[in-house]
């Protein structure tokens, strides 16, 4: 097993890094294409209802525009659900564009307007005159919570609720220190930073070049090609730089089926790009409302666990993720009951947003833990650290690692949390009530199936080629990392090629799992060309390395050796041309272990501790300090490791104090789709964050000991956040985001 | 509708396009002028993605109509570098792993080289609030910081 | 956005004449507000024309002591500016809470007067809004009202001014000087906004053919205690829920002259001279500066969603005031509230 760490594990700069600081990165909206359209979309202005005319003739008259399609005259696309469903599908209809007069939530696509410059496009969609019948829309999880169900067909099973264990109620009621909350999410939108856009290239006979922003260029591809009767031997889907996603491309959006449909209507090059309102209508993390009680003995150890959840899905989709889940697994307890219940309202379909389900879930129990820390009067931390775990109860599987204590011992350290006065109101600066607060963070560590191909050439260069994507993660980055580490070659000698969809068969970029299946793959397919030259070094006369096998040898300095002895060996250049080649080729297929699976289950995990600081006369929230110390495996890269964390604490911080999609219930609509009113955090919001990483060495959880972390960073944040601010004013607020008028309403400052 | 003729200096170099009224002139140094380093975040002011310098101030081009650069100096993150060399703040921004899906990054640039233009040993406060109009979703600011102090001590030859 | 056309006016007078012969016609300076609701289809002008090289930038000092600031001064110029740091410190430390450097850069002082509000539904063509479209009826008020007036609002409209420079600029009493067709004029800074009425679409007294030339203050002994105190949402780059502008001139501990004025609040900034000149050789303490509150905050309403605003008022109210009466004005860079 190669395990050295002379370039993985070290902080090398992204490879992909140059071409964005020089702006030379082209992202899908950036390619020219000779003679090409654009389209510009027109939103539905209601949240429930039906067209009942469009009137596009002043649009058609303005001049540049080419074509205005709306539910009346759009191409006929594929008829069965089956065919628009993508990887990412859920149970139930899949949203198609301009398919009928109805109308299933504000921001709907109603008409799309392609035109010779993106300003008539633009122009021409605001003056399209539609005529509504609006019906009164129902938008409220609060309100229609009693319209809650269960989902009858499960997204996948492990988001559906462990069987209960033990006796939850009867527990609850017999132990002496309990508490139960209700505690209510709004909905939040991703906002990354790139626009959604497509540019289609037209070429001849139904070929057609994609540029997408997307999560997955073969998902994107074989939804394209499934929706439109496409040959994917003639579809190209590319998606070699992506401006940040968090789930929100997973799954392909309306851009990409209007882009691909004008090309294929006109026989033109389309290029289709969304505005930053219209991010706002399309997949997003589910407004939820839990309920959790616990209630432990006297020292704190849980007797019992209750955790219901409600989300919000569609009408058209039953939108699912695991949000309580967590609450049977995070802590040992033998009397667990969840419950998971899907609320079906008049807006745009949820998905995936970084950490989906545990962002949620974990902010509500790891509010819930610090408040019956305080019934119970221990420590937050000591309460965590009394009920620790080592073994998924739920599924009752044994983990792969879990080096959480470790986390808390280590994040506590670096923030001094052995100063801490646990009375609440108890510690001041100045002006300020300083509270500290801390919570837990777990995520799945997944792997999925993927492949990779390998090429290693005579003159020393490497070429690493996988359909993964790079959507800020640092995946050119890692990918090289690992192959430079086999063949012993600067990163500089390594060829990266990934975003595009003929390419080796790589699954969406999400769940923090390409590193780890990627990743996988390469080092497989890195080995196989290792094995490879062996076979060919062993023809070769008075081999050095007859007897060897293949554990025995690596590539140092361009030669093959015996691991034990780098002076026996051959030099790979010469391997190759006594065997005719310039190059060797590899490719590799990995996939999670069914087997191991069957008895272990793998998760990251993390310990966020949060300083805040409130003026205890307006109740301005600052948060001044923050530590998280996350355990998930072998760490790839130091360097963007610290960026993937830093990040999702950011977006934690944005969950628990300012992101929210406003609703007026009474027409259904979200009215702060902007930059400006949502409030994504800024730089004045921030102020030092410590990342620990705990390493761990945990080939279980992938060949390659990686466990992922794109979305570990966000989960328990919001929490800690509460938790501090609970801390410094004795008020527990258990809506989100703590807003100032929440602060003052809740009598949190005087 | 008639164009209108726009004579302009872009990262030094004389431009001349054609445009009408209701381009803005991030559409028009993207759209026309094939200059994507520039990036639309939002279009409406909000995120600085679009950020450059017009004559000397650092504004959103996402709000500036293209007729309005008449005459006035442009600068983009693709006049940062010279040749192969890039500027200290494009090389610190990379040793500080300060882009990660790098969207917000030229804006980010632009408004980083402006700061220091105009202050160029700022605090850690002051640089927050230069780059206060910069939005990025990816890195959580604190690398993007510590790249501009190293930058701004590079380039005061510190 | 609508079509328009697009010229440029080389002079004051070139440029309130073609106001007068195209009545659809707009100013276009910093381009902020009015492209950023030109995007949106709030505003539709079918002309543009460009004014920014009108000789309107200047910031001079003048005879009496006082100074004007040209009306297409930009926010930053003005702001940086050694005489306004000096001499009314109030108004750049209002100016830096607002919006972002690009936005400061861009946005001019006419511009920024003449700002309208960032009420959604005022955002949203989609939804009736009397400021928008006289008579269409609010969509705000019963609606999400977090952002909304807790003074001087009516039952036609309950939008608040967005501006933080305009708040300093009601504190110092400053003069706007506009000129017409025929004519130039002065308005007092206290009868340029309007509250909205039964006409919330005319956002001031300006009439349809003037053009903001300029601001001009008076020398006034308000340097050493001062504040511009913003609280919002977000640390930074976000508009008021309530800011104060207070600014004081003390002798022996007692107020000599008091100014205050409050934005995030009303459709204009909310200023009452009286108030003011009531608490004249009162003591400079918290008490006082509850009085003020209590009175300036009298007829506060909440809407619901904004009860919190007039606590929150409240509050800053006093803070400012305590803050000006020390000299220790809040900081825009340290986020921690002084």
């Amino acid at each position: 097993m190669l395990d050295r760490s002379k370039i993985v594990g070290s902080p090398v700069s992204r490879i992909d890094g140059p071409l964005k600081v020089t702006g030379a990165a082209k992202y899908a909206a950036e390619h020219f294409e000779p003679g090409m359209l654009f389209g510009h979309v027109a939103l539905a202005t209601i949240a429930a209802g039906r067209i009942l005319a469009i009137d596009t003739r002043a649009a058609e008259r303005l001049q540049g525009v080419v074509k205005i399609y709306t539910h009346e005259n759009r191409p006929k696309a594929a008829y069965r659900d089956s065919k628009w469903k993508d990887a990412v599908a859920l149970p139930g209809h899949p949203f198609r564009p301009l398919e009928n007069d109805r109308v299933l939530f504000d921001g709907q696509p109603v008409a799309f307007v392609v035109a010779e410059t993106p300003e008539a496009a633009r122009d021409a969609a605001g003056l399209i005159h539609v005529h509504y019948a609006a019906e009164t829309p129902n938008t409220h999880i609060v309100a229609e919570q009693h319209n809650s169900y269960e989902p009858p067909v499960a997204r996948m099973k492990q988001f559906l609720p462990p069987p209960p264990r033990g006796d939850a109620e009867a527990a609850f009621a017999a132990a002496p220190h309990k508490v139960s909350a209700d505690y209510v999410l709004p909905g939040e939108h991703h906002n990354p930073m790139e626009l959604f856009a497509a540019t289609v290239r037209f070429e001849d006979e139904g070929r057609l070049t994609i540029q997408d922003k997307t999560q997955g260029s073969q998902n994107s591809r074989d939804y394209v090609c499934g929706v439109f009767g496409l040959d994917p031997d003639k579809v190209i889907v590319k998606n070699d730089f992506v401006g940040g996603a968090f789930g929100q491309a997973l799954r392909p959006k309306h851009h990409l089926f209007l882009a691909v449909m004008a090309s294929l209507d006109l026989s033109r090059s389309m290029k289709v790009e969304m505005t930053r309102r219209e991010m706002f209508y399309l997949s997003w993390r589910p407004s939820c409302v839990q309920t959790v009680s616990l209630a432990a003995d006297d020292e704190g150890y849980l007797q019992a666990v209750l955790h219901h959840a409600v989300h919000t899905t569609s009408r058209h989709e039953d939108y699912q993720e695991n949000v309580a889940n967590w609450s049977g697994l995070a802590y040992k307890c033998d009397n667990v009951k969840i419950s998971y219940e899907l609320v079906k309202l008049d807006l745009a379909t949820p998905g995936d947003m970084r950490a989906p389900g545990a962002a949620s879930g974990v902010a509500a129990l790891e509010t819930a833990m610090d408040e019956l820390a305080c019934e119970v009067g221990i420590d937050p931390l000591e309460l965590r650290v009394r009920n620790f775990v080592h073994r998924d109860q739920n599924q009752d599987k044994a983990i792969t690692s879990k080096a959480l204590h470790a986390c808390y011992r280590e994040g506590a350290e670096r923030f001094g949390w052995v100063a801490r006065s646990p009375t609440p109101r108890s510690m001041r600066d100045g002006n300020d009530l300083v509270g500290w607060g801390m919570a837990g963070g777990i995520w799945e560590a997944m792997m999925s199936k993927g492949e990779a191909k390998v090429r290693l050439s005579a003159d020393g260069h490497v070429t690493v080629s996988a359909a993964a994507s790079d959507i800020g993660t640092g995946t050119y980055t890692i990918l090289g990392q690992l192959a430079a580490e086999v063949f012993d070659c600067p990163i500089d000698a390594v060829t990266v090629d990934i975003g595009r969809s003929n390419l080796p068969k790589t699954g969406v970029e999400g769940g923090s799992w390409t590193a780890a299946t990627t990743g996988s793959a390469v080092q497989a397919a890195a080995k196989a060309v290792v094995k490879t030259l062996l076979g060919h070094a062993q023809s070769m006369e008075n081999s050095p390395l007859a007897e060897a096998s293949e554990e025995q040898v690596e590539i140092s300095e361009g030669r093959l050796v015996l691991e034990a002895n780098h002076q026996v060996g051959t030099a790979i250049a010469d391997i190759m041309a006594a065997a005719g080649l310039d190059a060797v080729e590899e490719q590799a297929k990995v996939g999670p272990d069914i087997l191991s699976m069957r008895r272990y289950a793998a998760y990251s995990h993390s310990a966020v501790f949060v300083e805040v600081k409130i003026d205890e006369e307006l109740g301005v929230v600052r948060v001044t300090r923050v530590v998280s110390a996350v355990a998930a495996g072998r760490i790839l890269n130091a360097k963007t490791a610290r960026s993937q964390i830093l990040g999702g604490v950011v977006m934690g911080i944005g969950m628990a104090l300012h992101e929210e999609g406003l609703i007026d219930h009474r027409t259904g609509r979200i009215m702060n789709h902007n930059l400006a009113e949502y409030h994504v955090p800024a730089h004045a919001d921030i102020h030092d964050i410590d990342v620990i990483f705990v390493e761990e060495q945990d080939q279980r959880a992938s060949p390659i000991g990686v466990k992922g972390l794109g979305e570990i960073g966000i989960v328990g944040v919001a929490a800690a956040v509460s938790n501090a601010i609970f801390h410094a004013t004795g008020k527990r607020i258990r809506n989100l985001p703590i807003t100032i008028d929440k602060i003052l309403e809740s009598e949190a400052v005087q | 509708m008639a164009g209108i003729a726009v004579s302009t200096t872009i990262n030094g170099d004389q431009a001349e396009f054609l445009c009408h009224p209701d381009e803005t002139l991030l559409e028009v140094l993207r759209e026309r002028l094939g200059l994507m380093g520039v990036k639309e975040g939002c279009g409406t002011g909000d995120c600085g993605a679009c950020s450059i310098i017009l004559d000397d101030r650092l504004v959103c081009s996402c709000l500036v109509l293209g007729a309005e650069a008449e005459g006035r100096r442009i600068a983009t993150v693709e006049g940062m570098a010279q040749g192969d060399k890039l500027h200290p703040l494009q090389q610190k921004f990379l040793e500080h792993a300060a882009l990660q899906c790098g969207i917000c990054t030229p804006g980010f640039l632009i408004a980083a080289k402006d700061l220091l233009a105009k202050n160029p040993d700022p605090t850690e406060e002051e640089i927050r609030f230069g780059l206060a109009g910069n939005l990025c979703r990816c890195t959580g600011y604190d690398k993007i910081v510590r790249a501009v102090q190293d930058a701004a001590s590079v380039m005061r030859g510190a | 956005m609508k079509r328009f056309t697009y010229t440029r006016a080389e002079t004051v007078a070139d440029a309130v004449a073609i106001l007068a012969d195209r009545p659809q016609a707009q100013f276009l300076a910093g381009g902020t507000n009015l492209v950023d609701l030109m995007k949106y289809d709030v505003e539709r002008p079918d002309a543009i024309i460009d004014i920014n090289s009108l000789p309107l930038k200047e910031i001079e000092e003048l005879p009496d002591g006082g100074l004007r600031i040209g009306a297409l001064a930009s926010n930053s110029a003005v702001a940086y500016n050694a005489q306004i740091q000096a001499r009314f410190p109030l108004l750049a430390s209002a100016i830096l809470a607002g919006a972002s450097p690009q936005l400061r850069n861009a946005a001019t002082t006419g511009g920024n007067l003449l700002q309208r509000t960032r009420c959604s539904y005022f955002y949203d063509p989609s939804t009736p809004c009397n400021k928008r479209e006289p008579g269409s009826g609010c969509a705000a008020i019963g609606g999400l009202t977090r952002m909304h007036a807790i003074l001087g609002a009516s039952d036609k409209c309950i939008a608040v001014h967005p501006s933080d420079m305009c708040v300093a600029l009601a504190a110092l009493d400053a003069t706007v000087e506009v000129v017409g067709p025929d004519s130039a004029r002065d308005i007092a800074f206290g009868d340029f906004h309007r509250l909205p009425g039964d006409e919330p679409q005319r956002d001031n007294t300006l009439a349809r053919d003037e053009l903001v030339t300029g601001i001009r203050l008076e020398a006034n002994r308000f340097a050493g205690h001062h504040t511009y105190l913003k609280l919002r949402d977000r640390l930074s780059y976000a508009f008021a829920l309530v800011s104060v502008a207070a600014a004081m001139e003390i002798a022996d501990g007692r107020i000599v002259d008091l100014r205050i004025a409050l934005g995030g609040v009303a459709h204009r900034p909310w200023r009452d001279p009286l108030v003011e000149a009531e608490y004249a050789g009162a003591p400079a303490e918290d008490v006082t500066f509850q009085r003020v509150a209590d009175r300036l905050l009298f007829e506060a309403k909440g809407l619901g969603g904004n009860d919190f605003k007039i606590l929150l008022a409240r509050k800053a109210i006093v803070r400012a005031l305590r803050q000006a009466a020390s000299g220790r004005p809040q900081s825009q860079t340290l986020k921690a509230i002084q």
